[in-house]
């Protein structure tokens, strides 16, 4: 269906910096995700006349650490200037937003692209106040009256907005979980709160107008908006129907998009400088904000590889989230490390992701248990696939589990007797691998697995099934 | 005054002077308050009879002029818009106010959110000039200039975004400043143009005008706009010494023979207590009326964006989708000059538009603020008339809105540069008093005021009330 290189997306993110402890032109309490409407507002979220915006220098700050996260330059001096628009969520009819001199411009970052890795680059980064949150009785084409909470209202906001550079949905989702990634390690942001980052994507076939899919909540949302765009392109491409500049929703529930307006409605913002906030020499401030960021996850990824001696899939996935890494780290300092990157990289973190948890409900301390054993060879690998299950669905302790579940390895008795049976009752095994198969022995290591129910190690039974064999033909 | 004020309410009683006031306004003519506060002030009045406080306005009646927020106390800007609204904070300079001993007495008539020069544009109706009831007391403050005049308050605040503080201290022979930018904080004050307006104190004295802002000066940390003041009171340094400049620019064309006499009057007044007089040059003043309009009604048309009705103040009876509401509420909730300024400004800052006007705009506005940095490095002070002419009749020009635009032009370009300028009694013209307007660099308001008073302290002017407050 997609012909090569003709999709052309560039996304604008809305990321909440939530790690704030206040909101960005006043003094209230960011912590209203689960408080009853309209209780964190004072007279200058709200809007009321005569109040006066107060710039949070520590949204600056944050903002500033993602602007050198992505590689931007940052402005000599930065405005402010108001966007106008009326709507029931802006109590003052009008956003604090940035317009010329935003905060930084001109970054890049490296993601995984369709074809090996690519470079996406950061048109700007700059600062503006969130609005708040319309509450509709029912849906929203036929609510007949609608609530308005102003919690959220005047929420950090920080605009990432990149250049055209994504050539596929999957592409554009590798970035945004990609920018996710670095604003966690940065630790100005918790992607798990509703509403933390909230996407436009632009997107147009090589040639055409483009169209832009407007307030995207999840990453997965906006690959399904863009490969529903695509189509509907492409279709009306092939019908010889020009595709229009247009503002488009995503429909979430039925996955398509719906037009809401044209270019000719587009809105005039009327933007000018804010009189009440004076410009800011963020220059300034670069080197300090320059000297206080952590390692970022590409550099963490590469030291992983050097450091612990891993491979470079194991680091990626173990940096693509700095919990895990943190994790990671830990568990390394007491394990040996290129086993427990095995171990957490590709059977942890997938027991996590089906079962859709994170890693928080994992102690690290039961990890070192779990390693621990199995380097003493007390149980088997199956074991501790059976220990991390049970961990995450029954909890418990793992000396417990593998008590009583019986998962201690088999003494080499048993494993001896197992062999001697297996390759009795495997004639015709035997034949085919004196023929030269080497491969039907493995069926004879089956054997032996499932008479000790995998408490013997699979390499210690094929070197004992292969001894037992070369035995009895020499 | 106020110093007499304060020692006379130590020995007698602050809650009889206070209903004194109470009762007169009552009687009035004036129209120059929206609302009184009288059961709250009363009570304050009684504790201050009781417990005696100290601070430097102890137990004095304040008039607040209604576009400033005082927490419990309607707050409207004059405007049908914000009937009913009560602010749950107090604006910085109340909050001062009343750490220093003030008594907030009620809020004081306006043109719809300081949009005027004549106080004719309030939802409540006109206030009246205490000198003659059939003139204008000038605005927007009119109301808190006008019940200062008529001994309705013994002082009042009031908010100059384009001369609104001088313009009725002017009309009404009372004296008025408007403070550098950044002087005193704004936060409470209600925007009409965010980039030009500062709050004001209108007294009948200039050491009780310097007593008030030296109160409500001062970086406020809720202003990011405001910072450090000096002291403004013992100002017995004198006028002796300082060079006053002239500019050709203010006098002239359009200007009442009667008013350019009497500032004349008062420059060889100053030179004879000391000081000298020389031409300076504005050049660029022709130009600060088209600038002030197009900045302060673009700023106005995003300022009053938040007056929908959704929060607050007026509501239609019955609402419909919130575009329809919005609207609905907005065309009923707002005046004529309102809807006039609210629309120019939203076609100045129009896509298209924005560089030919408001960008333009803020060039002269760079022009005129660099004429008066290159007059200050000859001069200390500037002298012109505050108003071109005295109070006009009611109604006589509020059909035509850009003769009434023309009145501003002496006082809309201290705004444009931000600098800070006084207007006080300098004599009458057929029983109309006349204002003039003293200008200082940034920040140089110890240097105007003590020029101001050495100059009042000289003639008799501001001991003359009108027949209304005998």
């Amino acid at each position: 269906m997609t012909q090569k290189g003709d999709v052309i997306i560039g996304l604008e993110v809305h990321v909440q910096l939530n790690k704030l402890q206040s909101k960005l032109f006043c003094g209230c309490s960011t912590a209203y995700h689960n408080s009853p409407p309209n209780s964190h507002t004072c007279p200058v979220c709200l809007g009321l006349p005569g109040s006066l915006p107060v710039l949070n220098r520590k949204s600056v700050e944050y903002g500033l650490r993602v602007a050198l996260a992505l590689n931007c330059q940052v402005q000599q001096e930065t405005y402010f200037y108001r966007k106008n628009y009326y709507y029931p969520d802006l109590p003052k009819g009008f956003q604090i937003s940035q317009y010329d001199f935003p905060l930084a411009v001109g970054g890049s970052i490296l993601i995984k692209g369709d074809d090996g890795e690519r470079k996406i680059r950061i048109t700007r980064v700059h600062m503006e106040e969130d609005p708040g949150r319309l509450v509709h009785a029912g849906t929203i084409d036929r609510a007949k009256y609608s609530m308005v909470d102003y919690n959220r209202c005047g929420m950090s906001l920080l605009e990432v907005v990149t250049e055209p550079d994504m050539r596929s949905p999957k592409e554009a989702r590798a970035f945004l979980d990609k920018l996710r990634t670095i604003l966690e390690y940065l630790d100005v942001f918790d992607g798990d709160l509703e509403g933390s980052m909230r996407v436009d994507s632009n997107i147009s076939l090589a040639g055409g107008e483009r169209a832009e899919v407007k307030n995207i909540s999840s990453h997965k949302g906006v690959e399904k908006a863009l490969s529903y765009e695509i189509t509907r392109q492409r279709n009306m491409k092939r019908r010889g129907i020009r595709v229009i500049q247009e503002t488009r929703h995503f429909d979430e529930a039925r996955n398509i998009t719906v037009s809401i307006r044209t270019k000719e409605e587009a809105h005039d913002y009327r933007y000018f400088p804010e009189p009440d906030l004076v410009p800011l020499r963020v220059a300034d401030w670069v080197p300090e904000v320059a000297a206080s960021l952590p390692e970022l996850p590409d550099a963490r990824r590469e030291s992983f590889v050097s450091q612990y001696g891993m491979t470079d899939d194991h680091a990626k996935s173990l940096t693509s989230d700095i919990k895990v890494a943190d994790f990671y780290e830990a568990v390394a300092r007491e394990s040996p490390p290129r086993l427990a990157a095995v171990w957490i990289a590709d059977v942890l973190k997938g027991e996590l992701n089906y079962r859709g948890l994170t890693i928080d409900r994992f102690s690290r301390q039961d990890m070192v248990t779990i390693l621990e054993m199995l380097s003493s060879e007390r149980i088997a690998e199956d074991g501790a696939v059976q220990v991390i299950r049970a961990l995450l669905d029954q909890g418990g302790l793992p000396q417990d589990i593998v008590k009583a579940r019986k998962l201690e390895r088999a003494g080499d008795q048993a494993v001896m007797k197992a062999v001697q049976e297996a390759v009795a009752e495997c004639s015709a095994a035997l034949e085919d691998y004196r023929k030269g198969n080497e491969r039907a022995l493995n069926f004879i290591v089956g054997q032996v697995m499932k008479k000790t129910r995998g408490r013997a190690s699979p390499t210690e039974a094929f070197r004992l099934v292969k001894e037992a064999v070369d035995r009895m033909d020499a | 005054m106020l110093a007499k004020l304060k020692e006379q309410l130590l020995s007698g009683s602050a809650e009889e002077y206070l209903q004194g006031l109470f009762d007169r306004i009552e009687h009035s003519k004036l129209n120059a308050f929206n609302a009184l506060a009288r059961e709250s002030a009363v009570s304050r009045a009684r504790e201050f009879d009781r417990q005696l406080w100290g601070g430097a306005l102890a137990g004095v009646p304040i008039a607040i002029k209604d576009g400033i927020s005082t927490r419990g106390i309607e707050t409207t800007c004059s405007s049908r818009i914000l009937r009913g609204y009560i602010p749950p904070y107090d604006a910085h300079v109340i909050e001062r106010l009343k750490a220093e001993g003030a008594i907030i007495m009620g809020k004081t008539n306006m043109d719809e959110f300081a949009m005027g020069t004549s106080t004719e544009t309030s939802c409540f109706g006109p206030t009246r000039n205490p000198w003659d009831l059939d003139r204008v007391p000038g605005g927007s403050s009119g109301g808190s200039a006008a019940a200062v005049a008529g001994g309705e308050a013994p002082c009042a605040l009031g908010s100059d975004t384009g001369g609104s503080v001088r313009c009725p201290a002017s009309f009404c022979g009372v004296v008025g400043l408007k403070p550098t930018y950044g002087l005193v904080s704004r936060y409470g004050l209600i925007s009409y143009a965010n980039s030009l307006e500062q709050i004001g104190p209108l007294t009948t004295t200039v050491e009780d005008t310097a007593l008030l802002l030296d109160v409500i000066s001062g970086h406020d940390p809720r202003d990011t706009t405001s910072l450090e003041k000096d002291s403004y009171l013992n100002l017995e340094e004198g006028v002796c010494g300082l060079k006053i400049g002239v500019p050709d620019e203010y006098f002239g064309e359009g200007v009442d023979p009667l008013v350019e006499k009497s500032v004349w009057e008062a420059i060889s007044r100053m030179e004879e207590l000391g000081a000298s007089w020389q031409k300076v040059s504005l050049p660029h003043t022709r130009y600060a009326l088209a600038s002030y309009y197009i900045i302060a009604m673009s700023e106005a048309s995003s300022n009053l964006a938040r007056f929908d009705g959704l929060r607050y103040g007026h509501r239609e009876a019955e609402d419909q989708d919130w575009h329809t509401t919005f609207s609905e509420v907005r065309a009923a909730g707002f005046g004529k000059e309102v809807q006039r300024r609210v629309l120019l400004g939203t076609y100045a800052l129009s896509a298209g538009y924005y560089g030919r006007y408001y960008l333009k705009a803020l060039k002269v506005r760079t022009l005129i603020k660099e004429d008066f940095q290159r007059a200050f490095q000859e001069v200390d002070l500037i002298a012109s008339p505050t108003m071109p002419f005295p109070a006009f009749k009611i109604g006589e020009r509020i059909a035509d809105p850009l003769t009434l635009y023309m009145a501003d032009v002496f006082t809309v370009p201290i705004n444009l540069a931000g600098v800070p300028a006084i207007s006080l009694p300098c004599g009458f013209s057929q029983g109309l008093p006349i204002g003039l307007q003293l200008i200082a660099s940034h920040f140089q308001e110890r240097l105007m005021l003590r020029a101001a008073l050495a100059y009042e302290e000289a003639t008799p002017y501001h001991l003359q009330t009108p027949e209304v407050a005998a």
